[in-house]
């Protein structure tokens, strides 16, 4: 058998291919030499084959084969096969195959061969791609070499326990005594990698974050190092265009990031050197832009002061006016996560924001429409849209579905008047029709049948549009729909915003009409403009020309049409009398959150779905569907049988004393201190809504506050809500605060009310009032049928240690808490 | 964690590919000629940043890369890593290749591709960052590769010793792909 040829001829010969195919020839030909080489069990070529079927894996041919090979020269003795042949293991083998398995015993030797390159190849291939098993099996000899005194064998140790780490979570703080003195390591390897692993660790558990925090101090060992590498000077080893083994310094920045996180004390410790390393660091080549955007991104995250955080951004301000493109990116970038928290400084640099937009670079464009629309609000409207739309017009298709939504959603929030908001959805809908998304079609109409006072002006805008163009189907689609709905409005000409244009009936069923032969038009845009001629035979004067569309698409070969056309027709013949109240003006449409009943917004730290704001409707319109589906999750209609089954019918030892205090009150709800068992469920919605006055703030703001009680330093305060969606419910708040030196414990109120009303207590903020006014106990109580209140209380309390009790009778609720 | 390094010229053809999170070699082809397809795209003087195709990760993952020449220095990279010093470090790699080899180019990668693989083994190590420290990386590549001689050395000197009349049959068995001339 021939010796083998070698890489480099074997190299020499694939190039010559001139096809595929010839490659594919050569490839088959040598792999079958190789096979064979390899059942001959020869030890002398097994390297140089070996080098070969990993130059065709590169090339893409299969090369599994060659995974045992690889075991048997990992398992030789010299050094030359070792190499190939954990490269080739780290190439060819994964933890997928259970051949791998057969390295860990390998592996063990090599970690403690004589060598220091052996013992670097095995760390190297166990942290590349140990698996669980060989990571458990190893983590021992890791640990042992992390401790080591040879630096070369130190840093591979460090990112070896970090693979571990990933792999088996469990084994953490086996290498936690080994970090103790990592970091006072003088080669800048070892310190690199030790930063690496220190992070993996406190990303993992946040135990080890605290436990470094405190008992390690960190904070102050990587401040030092950090501080060496500004002040030391030119170091010719570590030197990258002038600056100090940038790479290390911002390693250590991200540590101290996440060190710093939503900690005080370590915020303040770096706040210093956070402050040098901003001014300091040189800008005029990328090493120093890159230290400088690391330094920033930590100043966001830590609880840093104010001014530096001024400084931070004003950084990514003129990063934003560097010429370099990568510099701009990464300021666009930041900026993007930084906006939310610090959207009044991120504002002063709009106008370079804007500029980007006009950039070439697809990466730049995309981060600066992003940013554009984080940060547009009700002020610039008018300017940034401009901008915005400008850009819609000149920019990629891949950026158009974005940026159309994007302009729909911050025209919906900001738009200063209804017309500027017609006219920007025009302009969207001209421009870029065919890219918005299909839901803001139906958004679209709602909007258009919300601003009643434009609906000539729409449609007379929707028509012209349609003269132009009818190529873009969501634009035809509300085109249609609107025509169909105003048609009247646009042929009686009473435009008032714009030059009211002379149109005919027979023009605008032209129009429709063509709608439905033409090819551009989708499936869905035939049955609009269908709908839409029916729709016009209760607002045009001309039937007979509708009838007979109508009776011609009655035979359509679409389904659909077919079906809308045969109902249509039946409408005209048999249920003339019905089709004009069929067919009149839709009502205004009860708009549901934008965001669909999924959004959650935080009241008082209970959440509850922000739908509840716009259920609030105006007593004319009916609540669109998707309202009342969310009005019965919420079960908004057990709210009143709450308050019914919540009458404690219990006798509650209280109940017994106040029936006797009473007297001539009727005993009808008995308050109990710790509220029912029933309550405590339902009345977690309750409190959602009730303490906060989400609706009807105006009512609730009219009912004054009131001094129910103040004797003996103890006084009490009713504020008064109303809860809605039932207004027969008065929301009272008592306030029981305490003006005495000393306080109030154990204190209990106790409430009863005529026979006539129903009441509810929840429980008490706390039973403590502190002395001298320091504090308040708050308790709501729910009245139900509110009509000239009156009520009975009684309140018990401890001070200086002798109980104190007392009756009072409120009479003097203001008239409004009842109307 | 960097995901990927690929090292492709100006035509696609890959010179030096190394996962560090598995993929079979049909994904990784594909992984390949998708990225190429992205970067090739890319003019001059756009910036060095990309989000990773979808084949790699989509938006999470970035491709960082620098044109050099014929070729493509392609870093996949996620969230963890400074994008800035990921360029930095793609720098210090070719300048270190460029000590290694001499004023490298594009056929050294070609025909020493195991050497670069064993260069960039001391550069980054699963993923992570090792040693950026230039002179580090090529004092310890070089120690292995006198390593390496000295074996082969040995091994003739064996094989001279034990049938001197056989010497010139022994002679091929010296792998020749161990030898560091410059092409």
């Amino acid at each position: 058998m021939p010796a083998p040829i070698r890489l480099r001829e074997l190299i020499r010969t694939i190039r010559t291919a001139r096809t595929q195919a010839e490659e594919r020839e050569m490839i088959q030909k040598e792999c079958a030499a190789i096979r064979s080489s390899f059942r001959e069990e020869d030890n002398t070529y097994r390297c140089r084959n070996v080098a070969k079927l990993l130059y065709m894996h590169m090339l893409g041919y299969p090369a599994h084969f060659g995974q045992l090979e690889c075991l048997k020269l990992i398992a030789s003795q010299k050094f030359t096969d070792k190499r190939i042949g954990y490269l080739g293991a780290m190439l060819l083998l994964d933890e997928r195959q259970d051949v791998h398995l057969l390295m860990t015993n390998c592996i063990k030797n090599d970690l403690n061969h004589s060598t220091q390159y052996v013992q670097g190849l095995a760390l190297c291939t166990l942290g590349c791609m140990g698996s669980s098993e060989m990571c458990r099996d190893l983590a021992g000899e890791v640990e042992k070499l992390l401790k080591t005194s040879n630096s070369y064998l130190r840093k591979k140790a460090a990112l070896c326990a970090v693979h571990v780490i990933r792999k088996v979570p469990e084994l953490m703080e086996m290498f936690l005594p080994a970090t103790k003195n990592l970091l006072s390591e003088k080669n800048h390897g070892v310190l690199h990698t030790s930063v690496v692993l220190l992070t993996e660790m406190c990303e993992r558990s946040p135990d080890m974050l605290a436990h470094f925090r405190k008992n390690e101090k960190l904070v102050p060992q990587l401040v030092r190092i950090l501080k060496n590498l500004i002040m030391s000077g030119y170091s010719p080893e570590h030197d990258v265009s002038g600056i100090s083994d940038p790479f290390l310094q911002v390693r250590i920045l991200r540590l101290l990031r996440i060190l710093g996180k939503s900690d005080d004390d370590s915020s303040e410790a770096m706040n210093d050197i956070l402050a040098q390393v901003a001014t300091n660091t040189e800008t005029s080549k990328n090493v120093g832009n890159a230290i400088l955007y690391e330094t920033v991104l930590t100043i966001m995250d830590i609880k840093s002061e104010s001014g530096l955080r001024v400084l931070a951004i004003n950084i990514l301000g003129r990063f934003l006016l560097n010429n370099d493109k990568n510099i701009r990116y990464v300021a666009l970038t930041s900026l993007l996560k930084t906006v939310q928290t610090d959207h009044n400084a991120v504002q002063r640099h709009r106008s370079t924001i804007v500029d980007c937009l006009k950039d070439l670079d697809v990466s730049i464009k995309r981060r600066a429409m992003e940013l554009s629309f984080a940060l547009v609000n009700g002020n610039n409207i008018r300017g940034m849209m401009k901008e915005l739309l400008y850009f819609l017009d000149s920019c990629d298709p891949e950026f158009k579905a974005d940026c159309a939504s994007g302009v729909f959603l911050a025209a919906e929030k900001y738009a200063p008047s209804k017309r500027w908001h017609i006219d920007t959805i025009m302009r969207v809908l001209t421009t870029a029709g065919s890219y918005v998304r299909d839901d803001s079609v139906p958004n679209l109409i709602q909007l258009i049948t919300n601003s009643v006072e434009m609906h000539a002006y729409t449609v007379q805008r929707l028509y012209k549009a349609l003269l132009d163009d009818i190529s873009q189907q969501p634009l035809v689609q509300v085109a249609s729909w609107c025509i169909g709905e105003y048609g009247d409005l646009l042929v009686s000409g009473q435009c008032e915003e714009e030059e009211p244009i002379q149109v005919t009936e027979d023009e605008v069923l032209d129009v429709l009409e063509g709608l439905l032969v033409s090819n551009l038009s989708a499936a869905v845009t035939r049955g609009y403009s269908l709908t839409a001629i029916m729709k016009l035979s209760t607002r045009f004067s001309g039937v007979n020309r509708i009838k007979k569309v109508v009776s011609i698409y009655g035979s359509s070969i679409d389904v659909e049409l077919q079906q809308r056309a045969v109902e249509y027709n039946a409408l005209f013949k048999k249920y003339d009398h019905m089709r004009p109240a069929l067919l009149e003006r839709m009502p205004i449409m009860e708009k549901s959150a934008s965001n669909g009943p999924t959004e959650i917004v935080q009241t008082n730290g209970e959440t509850e779905p922000s739908v509840v704001d716009s259920k609030h409707p105006p007593p004319v319109s009916q609540p669109a569907n998707q309202a009342n589906d969310l009005l019965d999750l919420l079960g908004g209609n057990d709210v009143v049988p709450v308050i019914q089954t919540t009458v404690p019918t219990k006798p509650a030892s209280a109940g017994g004393e106040l029936l006797d205090l009473l007297g001539d009150l009727s005993l009808s709800g008995v308050p109990t201190p710790a509220p029912s068992v029933a309550t405590s469920q339902p009345s977690f919605l309750l409190d959602g809504l009730s303490s906060q006055p989400l609706f009807n703030d105006i009512a609730a703001a009219a009912i004054p506050p009131m001094t129910a009680y103040n004797k003996n330093g103890l006084k009490i305060d009713f504020t008064f809500e109303r809860a809605n969606p039932n207004p027969n419910v008065a929301v009272i708040t008592i306030h029981a605060s305490n003006s005495t030196e000393a306080d109030m414990t154990d204190f209990v109120f106790q409430a009863a009310v005529p026979k006539t009303f129903q009441l509810q207590l929840l429980s008490p903020s706390s039973n403590v009032v502190p002395a001298l006014n320091q504090g308040t106990v708050t308790q709501v109580i729910r009245v139900l049928n509110p009509q000239k209140l009156r009520m009975r209380i009684k309140l018990t309390y401890t001070l200086k240690g002798s109980p104190v009790q007392d009756l009072a009778e409120v009479n003097n609720f203001p008239p409004q808490s009842w109307q | 964690m960097i995901k990927a390094i690929l090292i492709f010229n100006n035509h696609g053809k890959p010179r030096l590919i190394r996962f560090y999170q598995y993929f079979t070699e049909d994904m990784q082809q594909q992984i390949i000629r998708e990225t190429f397809h992205l970067v090739s795209k890319r003019d001059d003087n756009v910036c060095n940043f990309l989000e990773g195709g979808s084949l790699i990760g989509g938006s999470d993952y970035k491709l960082i890369y620098r044109h050099y020449a014929t070729l493509y220095f392609v870093f996949c990279v996620d969230s963890s890593e400074s994008e800035l010093g990921i360029l930095d470090l793609i720098q210090v790699f070719v300048e270190t290749l460029d000590k290694c080899f001499e004023n490298v180019c594009e056929l050294d990668l070609i025909f020493h591709m195991d050497k670069v693989h064993y260069i960039l083994q001391e550069v980054v190590m699963g993923g992570m960052v090792l040693e950026t420290n230039m002179n580090e990386i090529v004092a310890q590549v070089e120690v292995q590769n006198r390593l390496e001689k000295s074996e082969v050395l040995n091994c003739l000197f064996c094989h001279v010793n034990s049938s001197p009349i056989n010497r010139e049959a022994t002679k091929p068995a010296v792998p020749d792909q161990h030898r560091l001339r410059p092409l």
